[in-house]
């Protein structure tokens, strides 16, 4: 078990070694930060200072290795804008992000199972038709195209929710966040909204293919023969075993929510790491994009390592494939 | 905190009632671009500036059309070919309550420069000065040679507190504790990415401000701003996307204020390669740079049709250039008007130069630095291709135009041909724009630094020069103007328009529009 | 499913058809699906012959007239003809833009989606194939790729390589090859098993013969669904990067840039320059999803009666 653990440690060490290499190699190849910072009063003596300053004058392998031996005592550079620690940056910035995700997430989940579920049951009713049409166009309509209209719909025609920006918040359990005041409440639905909508139409299409499958099963057909009512067959029995994979499905689409709050963020001005990710990339402040990079490779191997130990856990099979390979 | 701040807000409201003084109302701005921290010598940048004039005032300030007038210091004045001297005003408190004197001028000209991971400072307008207390209200600044564009430089510098601000870091202005200035409004809240709060000074020694509070929202992107403002999320935007000028014209309950800028839209050319890597025959093969000739310079000028641009492009919200800066600002020439759109003109000029059938080129310009950047650069490329010269047009994000442009070639030259570029005065003046676009590149001198075509011309640059030494405004007025003519005459540089900016209010308020294109609490005016 | 199919069925075996032949009665039998497949006909059709039926190239800078500029659908460019969905601020006429546009598109996602297939499929037969550590590390990397949301690798991507038609084919196929890889390998498993394959190693054949000519024919089916569904996915991945900035260059753009740039006139009552374009790219990608959903449900053996 411990050597498997280890492995898999060296495993995810690697990766996130080779990862830094190039994120930091593709991050400081592109463009010039200099002239982003500069004021344009700057003379030239001026803009040498601060190629200096930055550190841009050395070349870039011993920026690498500046990189990481600040890394490796948990510093990952200083923003160039900003003039504060990256990771301080955004830290900061990601609770928004966070709550704006987990919100969507939500959303998500209890509007596209109960409709799902309805389509699956009754496939040929034109409610259930119009369900479908409706999730294939949350699927092909841009995102960024819906956000404005829905800020057009909701904000500016009917008056019923703010446009943009993040509203009060309040702090429960150390936390700050507006799940907590009304005025929060209202100020995340739309952004929320908006970024579940994929993933509304995600989960429609899952759990209406989970209960179109589960129907034609054998253990349906055997409680329908035993006399079992069909509510109790549907919200028993076959929710049982679709709501597991619908679930962990949707729980995996959580990184792909946080990637797409770029899109929200940009629109909605919240502010998130995704906007301050994009903001670094338009404006090139190199050390931030880096180390927003890796966090989230971080995150995510780390997220890979704790489901292969628990798999391995779980499930000795996989503890020794891994021992043969 | 909102309960605080609310509860302050009723405070000074009662006691606004008892002093008959303005009420207590909060104002909301939308902002495009967001400053980058709150202390006012971190990061030289016109979204921070603007921020900083709400706290910190300056030693001179510059008014909504960039002139000097007094601010922290009452008056001004060279004592000697060396040696300025300014009188400070008395009586004047920080928000801390502490008195202001001499002491704070000199421990701010000393922090200015030099704060730590700063990425672009103030040392461009302290080099080469230094600051001598005289008595608690009266400080010399000594320079090494004449400088008559002190009191501009100076007018730069947000003047911080000795006691609280001086010995602090960027993240102690940034948490509140550092950011105690003498300006109009007192630091509350600053919650990056988010919003800034500022509470009004009751204690200010000018006009006090109308505001009892006054909230910054940065909402960067364009249509989002205007739903803002729309929904009423928000009182008043800054940058107002040209698309929308026209229907927010048509609502009852929107008020917009429009003012000319201090930034020319100019065209630059290679100047200096005999083969220009993005000029070539119509065969597509290497030529002899044409853009070496003045007459062809001239003909692009006289094909690019400026009111079409202005019409078009920028939907109305332009003036045509004719010069480096728009008129009523000191060292314009009065003699300068726009080039007429001339296209057989400009053919008849290329066909004399020896470019009858044209050539090929390569326009780049950014596209997400000026107002309708990439749709400019297009529309020249459209107008450049009638008269004959085929041209491709590529925009980049400025993230990377700029590095290219300044020195992306293989020896660390400026890399292409033909570019779209910006220049905005902060100085408020002429010489700005003829030191660092039309002076001969001099890395040691510091002149032309962003003359990215290295046009060359030694007349004009000792006009630049003179002016630059002399005192007397009225000459240097003249010599400004007379170097503009030259460089123009010589088409040094092809400006096709100035910006216009566009703020919108809900009904009920005004802007007073600035030329420095700031957005400040202190401008919203009630009508 | 519907009657058509009851029917069907039993005159099948009369008629002998072939696979490919019954494959494309079940297809056919969704009203829906067959409109989708025919309108994803008529969109490729346009997109290749845009060249001959437009007025206007809108790249060729000669052709467009800043003037034209902002022009309401049904007004009369410049040069004379009509610009029935009206212009961009640039002066496009936007038929033409949209029809070039689409040719962007749809080569974009069709380039990326044929590489990242071609690779996909590759190391997932080899990792099928040669099994043990091999299978391993390459089933680790996917794992690991396929752990990253594809729109937060092809924006890091976009990021570090600039923009351009080349960098953002390069960013799609390395956000989408490892689900490709996963979908061979994980059929190939399945079908290695399978007797055909053992009888045609027992007759000798060799491992790479084994492996393309009969294993790769079955694993085709999944690969085509995936593939239709990641291609939907490309196109819409792409829109939205160029609306984030960091997608295609303004002078040739694309169904996206069309988008992102109409997206600032949304608010002026220029609905058309973003609408248009909008439409365009709704009905490409929700025809694509249209059909991807019928194939899976005529492919998948699960879901027939």
């Amino acid at each position: 078990m411990s050597v498997f653990v280890i492995r898999r440690l060296m495993q995810a060490f690697f990766v996130v070694f080779l990862m830094s290499v190039i994120v930091f190699f593709g991050v400081n190849i592109v463009g010039d930060p200099v002239y982003m910072l500069v004021s344009p009063d700057a003379d030239q003596a001026d803009i040498e200072a601060a190629i200096r300053r930055l550190g841009l004058d050395r070349p870039i392998w011993e920026q690498y290795l500046l990189f990481l031996k600040g890394a490796a005592q948990g510093n990952l550079g200083d923003s160039f804008i900003f003039g504060e620690p990256a990771l301080k940056l955004i830290l900061h910035h990601m609770p928004a992000t966070l709550e704006l995700a987990f919100s969507a997430l939500f959303l998500a989940i209890a509007i596209g199972i109960p409709l799902g579920l309805f389509s699956g049951l009754y496939p040929d009713n034109p409610v259930s038709k119009g369900i479908m049409a409706g999730s294939i166009l949350g699927f092909s309509l841009p995102t960024f195209w819906v956000g404005l209209m829905l800020i057009l719909l909701f904000a500016v025609e009917l008056g019923w929710l703010p446009s943009t920006g993040r509203g009060d918040t309040a702090t429960i359990f150390g936390i700050e966040t507006s799940l907590a005041t009304w005025d929060g409440l209202k100020h995340i639905f739309l952004p929320a909204l908006n970024l579940a909508l994929l993933k509304i139409s995600l989960a429609i299409r899952l759990t209406r293919a989970g209960v179109r499958e589960a129907m034609g099963q054998d253990y349906v057909k055997y409680a329908r023969a035993k006399g079992v009512s069909t509510r109790r067959i549907i919200f028993v029995h076959v929710m049982k075993n679709i709501m597991i994979p619908v679930v962990t499905v949707m729980g995996l689409e959580f990184g792909s929510l946080i990637g797409f709050s770029v899109v929200t963020e940009t629109i909605f001005a919240w502010p998130g790491m995704g906007k301050l990710l994009i903001d670094a990339i338009l404006q090139l402040d190199r050390p931030v994009v880096v180390a927003y990079l890796m966090i989230m490779v971080l995150f995510f191997v780390v997220i890979n390592l704790i489901v292969d130990i628990l798999y391995s856990i779980l499930d000795p099979r996989v503890r020794l494939q891994d021992q043969g390979a | 905190m909102r309960k605080l701040t609310a509860a302050a807000a009723v405070t000074v409201s009662a006691m606004a009632l008892f002093t008959g003084a303005a009420l207590a109302e909060k104002l909301t701005i939308g902002l495009a671009s967001e400053p980058t921290s709150m202390d006012p010598h971190f990061h030289n940048l016109g979204p921070n500036n603007a921020m900083s004039v709400h706290l910190f005032d300056r030693l001179i300030a510059q008014d909504e059309k960039q002139r000097l007038s007094p601010g922290l210091a009452v008056s001004w004045k060279p004592i000697d070919d060396l040696t300025w001297e300014f009188k400070l005003r008395e009586g004047v408190k920080f928000h801390d309550g502490s008195e202001f004197n001499a002491d704070d001028v000199i421990c701010t000209m000393e922090r200015a420069p030099d704060v730590p991971n700063s990425p672009s400072g103030y040392g461009t307008y302290l080099k080469g000065k230094t600051f001598k207390k005289i008595d608690d209200y009266t400080v010399h600044a000594i320079t090494e040679a004449p400088y008559p564009l002190m009191a501009n430089d100076i007018s730069t510098i947000p003047v911080i507190s000795d006691s609280a601000g001086c010995g602090a870091a960027t993240e102690d202005f940034n948490a509140g504790t550092a950011a105690v200035g003498t300006g109009p409004f007192k630091f509350s809240n600053y919650k990056p990415g988010e919003s800034i709060t500022l509470v009004r000074n009751d204690d200010y020694w000018g006009d006090a401000p109308a505001w009892s509070e006054v909230e910054f929202r940065p909402i960067k992107s364009g249509p989002s701003r205007v739903a803002a403002l729309l929904a009423g999320d928000v009182d008043m935007i800054a940058g107002v996307p040209t698309t929308d000028i026209e229907t927010l014209k048509g609502k009852d309950n929107i008020q917009l204020s429009q003012g000319v800028s201090n930034r020319v839209i100019y065209l630059h050319r290679d100047q200096f390669r005999e083969n220009s890597p993005f000029v070539k025959g119509n065969d597509g093969a290497d030529i002899k740079n044409p853009l070496m000739d003045q007459r062809v310079r001239l003909a692009i000028s006289k094909a690019i049709s400026r009111d079409a641009i202005v019409d078009r492009v920028m939907e109305g919200v332009a003036l045509p250039a004719g010069q480096l800066l728009p008129e009523g600002f000191f060292g314009v020439s009065d003699k300068l008007k726009p080039l007429d759109y001339d296209p057989e003109g400009a053919k008849a000029l290329l066909a004399e130069a020896g470019y009858g059938d044209g050539f090929q080129l390569t326009i780049h310009g950014p596209n997400d630095r000026y107002i309708n950047d990439a749709k400019i650069a297009e529309a020249i490329g459209q107008m450049l291709t009638r008269v004959g010269i085929k041209t491709a047009v590529e925009t980049m994000p400025r993230s990377v135009y700029f590095g290219r442009a300044s020195r992306g070639s293989p020896d660390g030259l400026p890399e292409f041909s033909f570019i779209l570029v910006g220049w905005g005065a902060g100085s408020g003046e002429a010489s700005s724009p003829l030191k660092s676009l039309i002076h001969t590149y001099d890395k040691d001198k510091g002149f032309g630094s962003s003359n990215r075509g290295r046009h060359s011309n030694a007349e004009i640059d000792a006009k630049i020069e003179e002016a630059l030494r002399t005192v007397d405004d009225e000459k240097r007025q003249d010599l400004l103007a007379t170097a503009t003519e030259m460089a123009i005459e010589d088409v040094a540089i092809i400006p096709t328009h100035f910006q216009v900016n566009t703020w919108a209010a809900k009904k009920g308020l005004k802007y007073i529009p600035r030329t420095d294109e700031y957005t400040l609490a202190m401008g919203v005016v009630k009508e | 499913m519907t009657d058509a199919t009851l029917q069907a069925g039993p005159r099948a075996p009369a008629k002998v058809e072939t696979p490919f032949q019954r494959f494309r009665a079940e297809f056919f039998e969704s009203r829906i699906a067959a409109t989708a497949f025919v309108v994803i006909v008529i969109i490729v059709l346009l997109a290749v012959l845009a060249p001959w039926i437009t007025p206007q190239n809108p790249y060729d800078l000669a052709q467009v007239d800043v003037l034209d500029g902002r022009l309401p659908p049904g007004s009369e460019a410049f040069a004379g003809y009509t610009m029935w969905l009206g212009s961009d601020g640039a002066g496009r006429d936007l038929y033409s833009a949209i029809l070039y546009g689409l040719r962007i598109s749809i080569s974009v996602g069709l380039a990326s989606g044929v590489i990242a297939l071609f690779i996909g499929m590759t190391v997932g037969l080899i990792a099928a194939y040669a099994g043990g550590r091999t299978e391993a590390i390459i089933m680790r990397v996917v794992d690991l790729q396929l752990s990253f949301p594809a729109s937060l690798v092809a924006l890091m991507l976009v990021a570090a390589l600039g923009k351009g038609v080349d960098k953002i084919i390069l960013a799609l196929v390395v956000a989408q090859w490892a689900y490709y890889a996963r979908t061979v390998r994980a059929t190939a498993l399945v079908e290695r098993g399978k007797e055909y394959v053992e009888a045609a190693q027992c007759l000798g054949l060799s491992r790479i013969r084994v492996v393309f000519r009969h294993i790769l024919p079955n694993c085709l089916a999944p690969l085509i669904v995936v593939g239709t569904v990641q291609t939907a996915h490309a196109v819409s991945l792409e829109a939205t990067l160029s609306f984030l900035g960091v997608g295609l260059p303004q002078t040739e753009p694309s169904l996206g840039v069309l988008i992102a740039n109409g997206f600032e006139y949304m608010l002026s009552g220029r609905y058309w320059i973003s609408v248009f374009p909008g439409i365009a790219l709704l009905v490409t990608v929700a025809s694509i999803n249209l059909v991807g959903d019928q194939l899976r449900d005529v492919l998948n053996p699960r879901l027939k009666k």
